[in-house]
């Protein structure tokens, strides 16, 4: 097993940490895994994306072209990682940056609003663990609950207060994904 | 033990720490700058030395005085910073004394930029300062490996009073991975027959210095030398194979060029190539060896670099001309993606290949051709 993850958003919205839960939750889970960050001369506002790498065995390549699961908090992230994604992948899309709905008909695009969902929840910083937690739902090989588990063991101490905030954000990405992946089917059929 | 999560950069700060480091001096630059920061935290609380000098200069020749006392000492840089240091890592290995430095490399020459590189091959492996000198020179592929280097790095520059430095690119440093970080050795200053740490009135004054106005004792002082690396060539090659047993044709690629190129001989293999896959661990001593026997079993190298073909020589000095070698290259901060190398494993597996082509200016064209 290998599945490639590239998140990708604009500085400030989490985007690296939002990888490294994905990457504590798969070592945890007893997995090889590789982040690897964006690391241009980088600013609040500007571009970042990393990618992830999960796999059984050693791991080659810490970087991907094609990958078969994203995650575009914003618009200029969707537009380059709809066409970068492999056929059949899943990409996960922050509803509320984007103004417009998928393309592509051979890759299965989620469309969750993460950023008015991490608002419901009661944190605007919660926004990258809605589109975790969304992932989720093309990602059998870990659970909401490795997850959790990660989060708890390697979120800094002075952030243990936000736990219960970030489960929920996690959850409720979850089911906006199932609901927008039924959605999806459904307009094909 | 259960494994953590560490950056490339603090993970080699880290595992110095637990090989005995006494002293580190340093000065900053990306993409090597978290070793900087992360040691000015932990010598301090270990009642160790960190000083961030006023320059690379500076910093190299804290390197030389402390390594003279007989103390575990590094520094760190990135490839602009190596060059600045090129003059001190002369005199420390002129010296023969024990020193290790880690070069976080990034694109180049000059200013160049900050994405992973692996342009200072030549640099590292064939000299970069002055005068007749070999350094030994580790290229790790993962942050695992980059931390179980660090350790070594201290125990072969001390045997062999060696320069021992540690290529890898910005790529390792900035990654994090899963890793088992050694135990924390206690610190052991050997009070060795060479190091200048004061005398007491007890014994013989030691005398390091790289200068010899003879010409015949900086002859033997070469010789000497010379004679480290034949023991370091016949004692610490160090490889990773993959997938060699039946391979028809090999790749071969140091530290992220490698595990690229191994994403790609996996996917080859699925294809039916019968092709393997050999990472120098220590590109110096380079494994000359294994090239050696592979040359009469198998039909075609490919080289993969992260620079224009400078490892390449020293594949084409263990083949010599016996079997085809071909190139794939990135310069200039540009990491191949594995699809780039295995396009390259198919163009070698079903051509023709020649045995007096230049496999750089065939690179090369094939290169312009792209573009």
């Amino acid at each position: 097993m290998q599945k490639e993850i590239i998140i990708a958003g604009f500085g400030g919205q989490g985007v690296l940490f939002g990888g490294q839960v994905v990457a504590y939750a798969a070592m945890d889970a007893g997995k090889e895994v590789t982040w690897f960050p964006s690391y241009g001369p980088e600013m609040r506002g500007g571009t970042a994306n990393c990618t992830v790498v999960i796999a059984d065995d050693e791991i080659g390549s810490p970087l991907v072209k094609n990958p078969p699961l994203a995650i575009a908090l914003n618009l200029p992230s969707f537009d380059k990682y709809e066409g970068l994604l492999q056929k059949g992948g899943t990409l996960v899309v922050n509803q509320s940056m984007v103004d417009r709905g998928a393309k592509r008909d051979d890759i299965n695009v989620l469309l969750v609003p993460c950023n008015e969902i991490a608002e419901e929840i009661g944190d605007k910083r919660l926004t990258n663990m809605v589109a975790v937690g969304a992932l989720l739902t093309a990602l059998p090989e870990l659970s909401i609950q490795d997850v959790e588990r990660a989060l708890a063991a390697h979120l800094p101490e002075r952030h243990k207060n936000l736990l219960p905030k970030n489960y929920e954000a996690l959850k409720s990405g979850f089911e906006a994904a199932k609901r927008s992946n039924q959605q999806a089917v459904f307009s094909k059929q | 033990m259960t494994r953590e999560m560490w950056e490339g950069n603090q993970a080699i700060a880290e595992a110095a720490v637990r090989a005995g480091l006494e002293a580190y001096f340093g000065y900053p630059i990306t993409p090597q700058t978290e070793v900087l920061e992360y040691l000015s935290r932990r010598m301090p609380e270990l009642g160790r030395t960190f000083v961030q000098a006023e320059s690379e200069l500076g910093a190299i020749n804290m390197v030389y005085g402390a390594a003279c006392a007989g103390v575990r000492v590094m520094s760190t840089s990135s490839s602009p910073g190596v060059s600045l240091m090129m003059e001190g890592l002369s005199y420390i290995a002129g010296t023969e004394i024990p020193a290790v430095l880690v070069n976080v490399m990034r694109g180049g020459p000059g200013l160049g930029n900050i994405a992973p590189s692996q342009s200072d091959y030549n640099q590292a492996v064939h000299g970069g300062g002055h005068g007749d000198y070999y350094p030994i020179v580790l290229a790790p592929a993962s942050v695992q490996e980059a931390v179980d280097l660090m350790a070594l790095s201290f125990d072969l520059a001390e045997k062999y009073r060696s320069i021992c430095m540690m290529i890898m690119d910005g790529s390792i440093g900035q990654m994090m991975e899963p890793i088992n970080m050694p135990e924390m050795r206690p610190v052991q200053r050997k009070d060795w027959d060479w190091a200048t740490n004061g005398r007491m009135g007890k014994r013989e004054r030691h005398v390091l210095t790289s200068i010899y106005l003879d010409p015949y004792e900086e002859e033997k002082t070469n010789l000497r030398l010379l004679e480290r690396l034949q023991q370091v060539q016949a004692n610490e090659v160090r490889y990773k194979e993959y997938f060699l047993d039946d391979a028809e044709f090999v790749v071969i690629g140091f530290g992220t060029a490698g595990r690229v190129s191994l994403s790609a001989v996996r996917a080859a293999r699925e294809q039916g190539i019968k092709v393997g896959l050999l990472r120098p661990v220590t590109v110096s001593p380079f494994p000359h060896k294994v090239v050696d026997e592979l040359v009469k079993r198998i039909q075609g190298f490919l080289v993969v670099e992260m620079n224009t073909g400078q490892m390449l020589e020293d594949v084409r000095l263990s083949v010599k001309g016996r079997a085809p070698v071909e190139f794939y290259g990135r310069p200039g901060g540009v990491v191949p993606f594995p699809d780039e190398v295995l396009a390259e494993i198919k163009r070698v597996a079903s051509s023709r290949l020649s045995l007096e082509a230049n496999p750089r200016d065939a690179w090369f064209e094939r290169m312009m051709a792209m573009k």
